[in-house]
């Protein structure tokens, strides 16, 4: 359509009529946009039911890691202290959060399912140092849980290890 | 009875510390007004409804490096900002926003300084303003603010042609360059926007073109130019180009609503003065956010050739008419 007179000032109506509609902004802190089920967040080391960490500490993770972000450090099961089923349990576990991508790697690479990427996002430190999270750190849940969406949305299967334990 | 020089002066410091006050919550306005325009909020975590996002903004340029240009000239550098913010809080100075009240025994005027050629003053202040771009770019030693300079020089020079031209039409009505005089004329027969639409038109645009606003701020165009004559400034300097730009504003519109929409009458309730010249004064920077929010930017040279072959055709036509029907009736 070639232009007609007038359509510089529609514009103008249009920006205000703009004013006395509600803004589509989400406010952030107050209102937290829910995320997908399989949303690849914060890592989240795993335990068997007994207690026992999966992690065995074969560094496949750390392998196939892209930005070289894991470390690893693995050390005997002794008798008396017994950390993983298996032979081996990792002793260092490492994970730089100022480097990781959040690709998801190291979770399809554990054969234990032992490492996997939970839903949690809220993780700025204030100092680059804090962002180094050590094995208690990973094990542990996280204190603040952000909403997730219902999972009977959406259809995605729901992976062996995060039904059974 | 004449008001004497001291209260002058206690008005005009209070009046400049009212228009930077103004010129603070212009900054808040435009940036709530022209958020709610683009369908989101403005600022509204400093304080309730983003209130105190301008003592926010204050205290963030005034914390900063106050940096300077190894090349840069070091007088010029500094004295340009100043030039600028000076000439538009000066121009106040002749607006009236009242009608002069009798406290206790003395005089006090609605204006700051009743100049007889009030008119001639504010663009003569403003013509000064703009060196304050010139130097500000040329002073800096850098290509963008150079050629920012220039662009901006070139842009005001042309519409300030055609500002003075169209308030021509306003003289010859009101019979004189006293602005307090062509308030009370305005009073007493019609309010000069209903004779004078085509000078109030080419009034706006001129105005919007003075204070490099939107649609014809190329000059600080942050895609065009990085910044224009304002690249190589940072912190409270920037700051104050800022200011002067925002405070010429506020006089531009305040002029508008003398010569146009009769300064601070309303009709019968004219006590209240200062008050409806506020709210006209309102009016008219909502005005300024609401065509920045509409329109695109002009490309240079369609604004210089609008400035010189249409706008000042029209403004010389509507003051020629004008002078016509003001002998003839």
């Amino acid at each position: 359509m070639s232009p007609q007179p007038f359509d510089g000032f529609k514009g103008f109506a249009v920006t205000f009529r703009q004013l006395f509609k509600k803004p589509v902004t989400q406010q952030y802190p107050e209102y937290k946009r829910p995320v997908y089920p399989r949303f690849r967040g914060r890592h989240q080391l795993h335990r068997h039911s007994n207690g026992l960490e999966k992690c065995v500490g074969c560094s496949l993770c750390a392998a196939a890691c892209p930005a070289d972000c894991i470390r690893v450090v693995a050390d005997e099961n002794t008798s008396d202290n017994r950390v993983s089923p298996g032979e081996r349990y990792a002793r260092i576990y490492e994970i730089n959060m100022s480097r990781c991508i959040f690709c998801g790697y190291c979770e399809l690479a554990c054969p234990f399912d032992a490492i996997t990427l939970g839903n949690d996002y809220e993780i700025s430190e204030y100092s680059r140092d804090d962002l180094i999270y050590t094995k208690d750190m990973l094990l542990a849940e996280p204190i603040k849980k952000v909403p997730v969406a219902d999972r009977d949305l959406y259809d995605t299967p729901i992976p062996y290890y995060k039904e059974h334990s | 009875m004449r008001e004497p020089w001291w209260i002058s002066l206690i008005k005009s410091a209070v009046i400049v510390n009212l228009v930077m006050v103004a010129f603070a919550y212009t900054t808040w306005l435009e940036r709530k007004l022209l958020g709610r325009m683009q369908n989101r909020y403005g600022p509204n975590r400093a304080g309730p409804y983003g209130l105190l996002q301008p003592f926010a903004d204050l205290i963030k340029l005034v914390r900063k490096e106050s940096f300077f240009p190894v090349a840069a000239h070091d007088s010029l550098y500094i004295t340009a900002p100043i030039i600028s913010m000076f000439t538009a809080l000066a121009a106040f100075a002749v607006i009236p926003f009242g009608q002069g009240w009798e406290i206790w025994k003395w005089h006090v005027d609605g204006v700051i300084a009743n100049v007889s050629i009030g008119l001639i003053l504010i663009f003569a202040l403003g013509s000064v303003g703009v060196y304050g771009a010139i130097i500000g770019g040329w002073a800096s030693e850098s290509k963008y603010s150079l050629l920012g300079s220039m662009r901006t020089c070139a842009q005001l020079v042309s519409y300030e042609v055609s500002l003075a031209l169209s308030v021509l039409g306003v003289v010859l009505m009101g019979q004189s360059l006293n602005l307090i005089e062509i308030v009370d004329k305005q009073d007493a027969t019609l309010w000069f926007v209903v004779p004078q639409f085509v000078g109030l038109l080419v009034f706006l645009i001129g105005m919007i073109a003075e204070t490099s606003r939107p649609p014809f701020d190329l000059p600080e165009a942050d895609t065009e130019l990085v910044a224009g004559y304002h690249t190589e400034y940072g912190g409270m300097r920037w700051g104050l180009f800022q200011t002067a730009e925002y405070v010429n504003m506020i006089t531009l519109s305040g002029l508008a609503v003398t010569l146009f929409f009769g300064g601070w009458h309303f009709f019968w309730l004219d006590y209240l003065g200062p008050l409806w010249f506020v709210l006209k004064v309102f009016l008219f920077v909502s005005f300024f956010i609401w065509i920045r929010a509409s329109v695109p930017r002009l490309r240079y040279d369609q604004l210089m050739r609008f400035g010189w072959k249409v706008l000042l055709p029209v403004a010389t036509i509507n003051a020629v008419v004008t002078a016509l029907l003001v002998v003839w009736i």
